[in-house]
């Protein structure tokens, strides 16, 4: 005999945060895993066609004009010195459009939270369903490019398996900070206006070229932004290079992971108790 | 000890300075079926949320199944089976796979589950389409989905905000006829409408509410029965002419309301006062005489029209 | 009696299917405007000159500066990505969120009108976007040539071959699901990266030349690189760039009066 959802939701009374939470952030993974199997996958594999598109146009073709690059540790190729930062920028990419377009749509339109939210489950449980699904999709995408660069001969040793983690590490952090703004967007305008950042971010934190083009004051905001810190842990990690610079890339995104888990949970218990 | 599965003493509910649900009292006992009559804006959706522990009541008590739902909110939530205003079934499943994650998100096993559809299929006559996707579905459709959804969890109390609004006739008729099937099985429910009609049908017993406050409580009938005359005169004169009539009308029947397009002359009978002003010489353009209704139950509480 | 000259509907129709979509753009004027000024302004700066900087460092490109080479197919990409989202976003509102298309069929406008006047009102749009990033480019100091103006001509023709496509394309879809996701992964990024934009398409190997080929991308940057710079292109060349995209315009302009008439009139 099964247990009822009453005697299910007993359970876990006067256990950790028994008010937001209820133990169960895999039934919303499942519900994703189901809406992927039948019909989303088009739009999830396809996004990993991107990044592997750029590679191959900026690292062969305009690698061929641009010749190596020197880099701290030697000369590399274009396509292996362009490689990291646009594994970084595609963590970056597939992690916030799952944290905030599709979680706009089910907040707002679909109001498939407001659904969750009526059973037993707890806003905690949303949240991090939500978030570990775009982690297992940044960590496919991430697993398939560094697959790729090591096909094409741009890794060169061991430490280049570090990339799926950094990849993952870097797609947590913009996961749970895109899904805390997205909790706050009321329409469809703000969302974008939040894209808008994004462009620049993306032209600008080094992923095509050495910071050095730009001058110091330059360099310094853009080594305050996300992705460039992201672009650097991917970077340093391939390289198998543990310094100090390595721990504070990764403190930066252990910051934005609790800070964007704090504001998210907070802001989801607001909407759906207020 | 009350015996009532719901017990509400002075709930209130204010946003900021706009009071929303305004210290009301009322008691819903267990297999009853209960509703909640009053316009858009009355607080009746508002009262509904912080019974269904989504929303946090501003001062007064509230037990469920004698729970807090401050306290108890998921455990009282695994009672409930809840069918919000607007549909919120997920529009990327299909149907069967809608009711089989919902009853996931309770915990529910899956074989427990399994076993489960095809009879919530049978019931919101979807069968044939277990394997549609939502977004195919009509309107009706959708909404018996959504009630079917809601039952997975086997609730003790269902919800139901608004369940027909926006239906055509016929699919109206089809889910007053499943939810007084589930009357019939002693689930308690739990109604919103401004429509007297669905009021009439499916409630033993109501509370009128308008801004925040409960008018009057009874069963319809007896709320028709205190509130109104067994018999309303429907007449029209025509627009321009409407308001000099009334004067003329006013001592011959029991009440009168008028409306923008039309009197309403209240009765006993209401053919005889049809009589009496034609007797007068007066001769409307049109005349009907109807039953009394929750309508006019409304009307006298509250001088306004249910649906404006 | 009627007030409405019917004739006079029926001559200039397409007309006011173009000035109803005009009005509902000059809405978003503000956001147009930024759009078409600093999309082109960030990829100048930051591909043109930070990567024009290594490039430059190296051996340079067909012996101009890469800004200069980069210039007509960032005006050609920005008016074709400019003119898609223009026929696009309102077709799929026409016929389906909004279902203006509808209410604009009882009225005396045919669907061929309603096809013809989104068009014409994309490509008032794009000229806009054009005319801007081509000041923008001359501000950059990417342009040489005294023929430089023609390149705005040369990239408004691209933005009108892929709207014509588009608009056959959209008015196809009734199911929206990843119509997106499917034209942007796989049409507009591809084509982006692959039509010699960034650099020579004869760099790529022959079978990837091929998409260049059917991308009216390449062939407006092909016209443009000859109007912007000594970039030699033969006469038969010329002629078939023309000939490709004025062929695209041609059948994507028929496909979409037989697609909207058998949606609207059937």
């Amino acid at each position: 005999m099964s247990s009822t959802a009453v005697e299910l939701s007993e359970r876990r009374l006067g256990q950790f945060g028994d008010k937001y939470f209820a133990g169960r952030p895999q039934q919303v993974l499942l519900r994703n895993w189901i809406s992927f199997k039948s019909s989303a996958w088009i739009a999830v594999v396809s996004g990993f066609l991107e990044p592997v598109l750029y590679l191959l146009s900026f690292g062969y073709g305009v690698g061929a004009l641009v010749g190596n690059i020197s880099t701290t540790t030697g000369q590399v190729s274009y396509a292996a010195f362009i490689a990291p930062g646009l594994l970084a920028s595609s963590a970056m990419n597939g992690a916030l459009l799952d944290s905030t377009w599709n979680v706009f749509f089910k907040l707002n339109e679909s109001r498939l939270y407001n659904a969750m939210l009526a059973t037993s489950l707890g806003p905690l449980d949303v949240a991090l369903g939500e978030i570990a699904w775009a982690l297992m999709r940044g960590g496919a995408y991430a697993t398939a490019f560094t697959i790729i660069m090591s096909a094409l001969g741009l890794i060169t040793t061991w430490w280049g398996i570090l990339a799926i983690p950094a990849a993952i590490i870097v797609a947590f952090g913009f996961a749970s900070f895109g899904m805390a703004i997205t909790s706050y967007m009321k329409s469809h305008h703000q969302m974008n206006f939040f894209y808008i950042f994004l462009l620049p971010m993306f032209l600008f934190s080094g992923a095509f070229y050495p910071l050095t083009v730009f001058p110091g004051w330059g360099q310094a905001i853009i080594k305050a932004l996300p992705l460039r810190q992201g672009i650097e842990l991917v970077t340093r990690a391939m390289a198998g290079e543990f310094s100090v610079h390595l721990l504070v890339n990764v403190t930066y995104f252990l910051v934005m992971i609790c800070v964007g888990l704090f504001f998210t949970t907070k802001r989801l218990n607001a909407l759906f108790m207020k | 000890m009350t015996k009532s599965l719901i017990h509400a003493r002075g709930l209130t509910k204010t946003y900021g300075d706009f009071v929303a649900v305004d210290g009301i009292d009322f008691d819903v006992a267990k297999g009853e079926s209960f509703g909640f009559l009053g316009p858009n804006g009355a607080g009746k959706s508002t009262t509904m949320r912080i019974i269904g522990a989504t929303s946090v009541r501003t001062s007064g008590t509230l037990t469920i199944l004698g729970k807090d739902p401050e306290v108890n909110g998921p455990q009282i939530r695994a009672h409930l089976g809840v069918v919000p205003q607007q549909d919120n079934l997920d529009v990327e499943l299909t149907v069967s796979e809608n009711i089989f994650i919902y009853g996931r998100y309770f915990g529910l096993s899956s074989s427990f589950i399994n076993k489960k559809i095809p009879e919530l299929l049978e019931f919101a006559q979807l069968e044939e389409k277990k394997d549609t996707k939502v977004q195919a579905l009509s309107g009706g459709m959708k909404r018996r989905l959504t009630i079917a959804r809601s039952l997975v969890s086997e609730p003790d109390i269902l919800m139901l905000d608004e369940p027909t609004t926006g239906l055509d006739p016929q699919a109206r008729h089809i889910l007053w006829d499943r939810l007084f099937r589930l009357k019939e099985q002693g689930v308690t429910l739990l109604i919103t409408t401004h429509y007297m009609d669905e009021a009439e049908q499916l409630c033993d017993r109501l509370i009128v509410m308008d801004k925040g406050k409960i008018m009057a409580e009874n069963s319809p009938a007896q709320l028709i029965k205190d509130y109104s005359t067994k018999e309303v005169l429907e007449v029209r004169f025509g627009s321009d002419k409407n308001h000099e009539m009334v004067e003329i009308l006013r001592p011959l029947a029991e009440r009168i309301e008028v409306l923008p397009d039309r009197i309403l002359l209240y009765a006993e009978d209401g053919e005889h006062l049809l009589e009496q002003i034609a007797a007068k010489g007066i001769h409307p353009n049109t005349s009907l005489v109807r039953r009394s209704s929750l309508e006019d139950v409304f009307l006298r509480l509250t001088g306004r029209s249910l649906v404006e | 009696m009627s007030t409405i000259n019917i004739r006079k509907v029926s001559r200039f129709g397409t007309l006011h299917v173009a000035e109803a979509r005009i009005r509902n753009m000059a809405k978003w004027a503000g956001i147009i405007f930024f759009a078409a000024v600093i999309n082109p302004t960030l990829y100048l700066v930051s591909i043109g000159i930070g990567v024009g900087s290594l490039i430059d460092a190296n051996k340079g490109v067909d012996g101009v500066s890469y800004l200069t080479f980069l210039a007509p197919a960032l005006l050609a990409s920005a008016a074709i990505q400019g003119s898609s989202d223009e026929v696009i976003f309102p077709t799929m509102a026409g016929f389906k969120w909004e279902r203006t298309f509808f209410g604009m069929r009882s009225t005396p406008i045919t669907a061929r009108q309603i096809s013809l006047g989104l068009f014409i009102a994309a490509m008032v749009r794009t000229s806009v976007s054009v005319v801007i990033y081509w000041i923008a480019l001359y501000y950059f100091g990417a342009l040489e040539s005294s023929t430089a103006w023609l390149a705005m001509p040369a990239a408004l023709f691209a933005g009108a071959a892929m709207a014509a496509v588009m608009l056959a394309l959209a008015g196809k879809i009734e199911k929206e699901d990843f119509f997106f996701t499917i034209v942007g992964r796989f049409i507009m990024i591809p084509m982006f990266l692959f039509s010699g934009t960034f650099y020579p398409l004869s760099q790529m190997p022959i079978f990837l030349q091929f998409f260049g080929w059917l991308s009216p991308l390449w062939h407006a940057t092909e016209i443009g690189r000859y109007l912007t710079y000594d970039y030699p292109v033969s006469g038969p060349a010329l002629f078939m760039h023309f000939f490709v995209l004025s062929a695209m315009i041609f059948i994507g302009l028929t496909a979409s009066f037989r697609i909207f008439a058998a949606r609207l009139e059937k």
